[in-house]
């Protein structure tokens, strides 16, 4: 029989992100015990490479700025498409989320006047991001580490979760194996929080890492929870393009914000023309008007276009180096060395200067940058409960980019770090208060742990079968090529013949070597999340035959008000993943009132 | 570009030795490519760690040619093409596989640390007031990521081997982090010296030379720390001494 490992508490949380510590966090707070696991070493998660800041309506360098404007420009830049009740709370519950962060220690970058200073960023109305530098993602895990381990919550690192434990319908536990030494371990608890980030691994070009595989997706999905807007894959429109080495990398939309602007092969400020109807008024129409904006005064100018949302900006590259107007190596330029001085610029964007100082030979200070789109965010998740962020499965609970609802068809910058404080601290709480209502912890089946460690183990038996890491190439390739910015009907039936030959392979990887610290084995186990993952992305593609914020199809290139408010939801039928399409809740008349004005 | 030449240490616990890989390189790869590269063609169980691949989470250190450096920031190009690359895990804490090690000795010595401790807001709606110019200073520590390359060149645990008395360059740095910030109110100067073996350090600068965030370790945090350190637990027959020469 296999040795298991096994451990007990209230709440388990899966991720160690800005989302699921601030979950462990206050789990903890309300008494709980609970277990924060995590894929990496904590404080690796990719929150920490957030580079720009948390969007939240403090209203310290634009007073006039409140949570209705934050609301505003949020269900806008979602094209309409979020859950309307998270984009309220979100907006409404910001401010209090990042000055509850610095009682805990953060040390934000200040205003004049000595108050948490806030920087511009694409789609939003008024300067709004509370930030450090360009490492802003660096303080708030930082702060929420210490935080959490202050806290007493019993860390386990370096431990990959790989299913969820089901028993009479009600998630109870999660089965995982410690990285280092290839054993299992399960863990039972009466609520089960994923906190697990995105999916981005799944395509060529991206900004995320190798922990970015959508596990905690697809364990949702194995446990028969619902998903929601999983077409809605956001790629951030600056990436670095050269070397190819770096090529994904992301270039902040700070350097935008912060006056760059973005240029073709002719030296032409482009953005001014790819000005989307809904938002002609509210920017720049000059270059003169843009710069006195950036540099001098933003009450009396209008912002300039290269902030307008990500997937406007995007499309707009695309289209430019489509074109024969982009850069040497297939992007464009962003130019920032024209418009600040080098001291400024080091200062404000220090791990851009030294990231393209060092990786690509680029002095910011002096030239212009090559950057193209790069997958970045998946705006698509696990469905769940505006209040409490309780999944369709009991016991299930979800926060952070695992999440869906919140950000529509399209997010806005910096309204993810805002998201996860937010909604983390309320899946804590929703998990903690679900918990004390359970009983005694239910036994989890032996036949249900051995299963999956059959399954885990097997391919030590292949080996001589496929590379894994070949299959995962030949995913990303597909996903690039079939799946992209921009989609067809033909693509994607591509896409999904693709799918289904990988998944027969994946089925075939071999692996060679012991059961400790195996990157190789991993990645077959990884295989399984992937492609369950990009099946889920496909067939939502195929399904919403229109185009709509980060969705955008060929053959079908507008929005179609019959789509509207309208969201694709997948799940788990037995072997088949089923695709259907339900309205969204209305957006009550006085919400609506608040996003029309100004419009 | 070329081939080149990856001598690899492989290995487990107590046993191990260098493993050369030849591989084909692009222009502008980093030392991390290349290990992915040997992974994917040559080695799939080669252990590594990695998460950003752009010098921000602190993931990646090992030592290229025996000195402690991130795999993601280190470009093939700054070394001689005909000659092999030598890739080893970082000697300060003990092996588990390959390029990985035990690092969780680090976050143990965090746990300890005094924590944060604020003073009471200054405004009822639970806000406070603080200028640039004072969280600078303390901003200079908090970009530390945590790679522990300081850690890894300190005589005093690489050589010394002196885990249990010294909390060293990273947790100094985190102390002077908690110290110079504006709101704090926790004292940290009797820890440092009982527990934080602040004493073991001789101020070589090894630590700063490493740091990928160009932190000053040494100037910055140690030296002020252990000027703080011999103010609270002053020595009488030094005062006088001091006293005395004026
Ligand atoms: C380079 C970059 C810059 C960004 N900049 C900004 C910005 O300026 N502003 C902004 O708002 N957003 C930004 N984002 C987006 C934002 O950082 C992320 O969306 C956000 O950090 C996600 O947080 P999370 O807590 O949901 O997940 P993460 O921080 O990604 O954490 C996921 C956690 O889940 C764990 N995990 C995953 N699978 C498993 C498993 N199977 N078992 C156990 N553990 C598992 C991982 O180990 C990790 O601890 C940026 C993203 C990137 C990549
Ligand atoms: S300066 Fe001190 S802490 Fe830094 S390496 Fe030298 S002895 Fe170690
Ligand atoms: S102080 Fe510098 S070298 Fe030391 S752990 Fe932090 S970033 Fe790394
Ligand atoms: S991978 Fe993050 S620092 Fe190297």
């Amino acid at each position: 029989m296999i040795e298991v490992q096994r451990h007990e508490h209230d709440v388990i949380v899966i991720g160690a992100g800005g989302a699921g510590l601030r979950a462990a966090i206050e789990a903890s707070l309300q008494g709980c015990r609970v277990a924060l696991i995590c894929k990496s070493l904590l404080g690796k998660a990719h929150t920490v490479m957030a580079e720009g800041g948390a969007a939240a309506a403090l209203g310290n360098v634009f007073p006039e700025d409140n949570w209705k404007v934050h609301f505003r420009d949020t269900m806008r830049g979602g094209k309409m498409h979020n859950n309307w009740r998270m984009a309220m709370i979100h907006a409404q519950e910001a401010p209090d989320r990042i000055r509850e962060l610095e009682a805990w220690g953060a040390l934000f970058d200040r205003t004049a006047d000595g108050r948490i200073n806030q920087r511009p960023f694409g789609g939003h109305t008024y300067s709004r991001l509370a930030h450090v530098g360009d490492r802003t993602g660096l303080e708030m895990i930082r702060v929420l580490q210490d935080k959490a381990v202050h806290c007493g919550v019993d860390v386990f690192m370096e431990c990959t979760v790989i299913k969820l434990a089901v028993v009479d319908g009600k998630v109870c536990g999660a089965l995982g194996y410690w990285r280092e030494s290839g054993r299992f371990v399960l863990f039972r608890a009466h609520a089960v929080v994923l906190a697990t980030g995105g999916i981005g691994k799944a395509w060529a070009i991206t900004s995320n890492s190798w922990e970015y595989t959508g596990d905690g997706h697809a364990l949702a999905y194995d446990a028969g929870a619902e998903l929601i807007d999983m077409e809605f894959v956001q790629f951030h429109p600056t990436g670095m393009v050269w070397p190819p080495s770096v090529r994904g990398i992301l270039v902040t939309e700070g350097v935008r914000g912060e006056g760059g602007v973005l240029l073709n092969n002719q030296g032409r400020r482009f953005m001014f023309d790819y000005m989307p109807e809904m938002y002609r008024g509210d920017f720049a129409e000059t270059e003169e008007e843009a710069d006195a904006w950036v540099t001098g005064d933003r009450k009396k100018n209008r912002r300039p276009p290269e902030l307008l949302t990500r997937d406007v900006v995007s499309k707009a590259i695309v289209a430019e180096v489509k074109a024969g107007r982009g850069s040497p190596h297939g992007g464009v330029f962003l130019d920032i060395a024209s418009k600040r001085d080098p001291e400024y610029i080091k200062k404000k964007l220090p791990s851009m200067y030294h990231q393209f100082k060092e990786l690509a030979g680029v002095d910011i200070t002096k030239e212009p940058m090559e950057v193209g789109p790069t997958v970045h965010y998946v705006m698509g998740g696990v469905k769940v409960d505006p209040e409490t962020q309780a999944a369709t499965v009991p016991g299930l609970f979800a926060a952070g980019e695992v999440a869906g609802g919140m950000h529509g068809a399209n997010r806005l910058g910096g309204n993810s770090l805002s998201d996860l404080l937010v909604f983390g601290r309320r899946a804590g709480l929703g998990a903690a208060e679900y918990a004390k209502r359970q009983g005694r912890l239910p036994e989890i089946p032996q036949n249900l742990v051995n299963e999956t460690v059959e399954w885990a183990l097997a391919p030590f038996e292949r080996s001589g079968g496929e590379n894994p890491y070949q299959v995962q190439e030949d995913l990303r390739r597909t996903m690039q090529e079939n799946c992209g910015i921009v989609r067809d009907q033909a693509g994607l039936e591509q896409a999904l013949a693709d799918l289904a030959k990988l998944k027969e392979r994946a089925m075939r990887t071999g692996i060679t070597g012991s059961r400790e610290y195996n990157p190789g084995w991993h990645t077959c186990l990884d295989l399984h999340s992937q492609l369950t993952v990009a099946e889920m992305v496909v067939r939502s593609c195929m399904e919403r035959k229109e185009s709509r914020g980060a969705h955008t199809r060929f053959d079908y290139p507008d929005s179609d008000p019959n789509w509207e408010r309208k969201e694709v939801v997948v799940r788990r039928d037995g072997d088949r993943m089923e695709v259907k399409v339900v309205p969204q809740p209305e957006i009550p008349e006085e919400l609506m009132t608040i996003i029309k004005e100004g419009a | 570009m070329a081939k080149r030449v990856f001598r690899l240490f492989r290995g487990q616990g107590n046993t191990g030795q260098l493993v050369d890989y030849e591989l084909e390189c692009d222009e502008g790869m980093v030392v991390l490519d290349a290990v992915h590269r040997i992974q994917a063609e040559q080695a799939p169980d080669l252990a590594c760690r990695w998460n950003c691949k752009a010098g921000k989470c602190g993931s990646c250190s090992a030592e290229i040619n025996g000195k402690p450096r991130l795999m993601c920031m280190t470009r093939l190009s700054d070394y001689p093409p005909d000659r092999p690359i030598t890739i080893t895990p970082m000697k300060a804490f003990p092996l588990i596989k390959d390029l990985v090690t035990d690092v969780s000795w680090n976050y143990e010595v965090n746990r300890r640390l005094p924590e944060f401790k604020p003073r009471p807001p200054d405004f009822p709606d639970g806000s406070w007031r603080m200028y640039q110019y004072e969280v600078e200073r303390a901003q200079e520590f908090r970009k530390c990521i945590e790679c522990f390359l300081c850690q890894d060149v300190c005589h005093v645990l690489r050589t010394h081997r002196k885990h249990d008395e010294f909390i060293g360059p990273a947790f100094l740095t985190r102390a002077a982090a908690y110290e110079t910030h504006p709101l704090d109110t926790n004292d940290r100067a009797t820890y440092l010296k009982e527990q934080g073996g602040i004493g073991y350090c001789n101020i070589t600068k090894c630590c700063t030379e490493v740091c990928p965030e160009s932190i000053a370790i040494t100037d910055n945090a140690i030296i002020p720390l252990k000027e703080r350190v011999v103010d609270r637990h002053y020595d009488p027959l030094r005062a006088i001494v001091r006293l005395l020469k004026g």
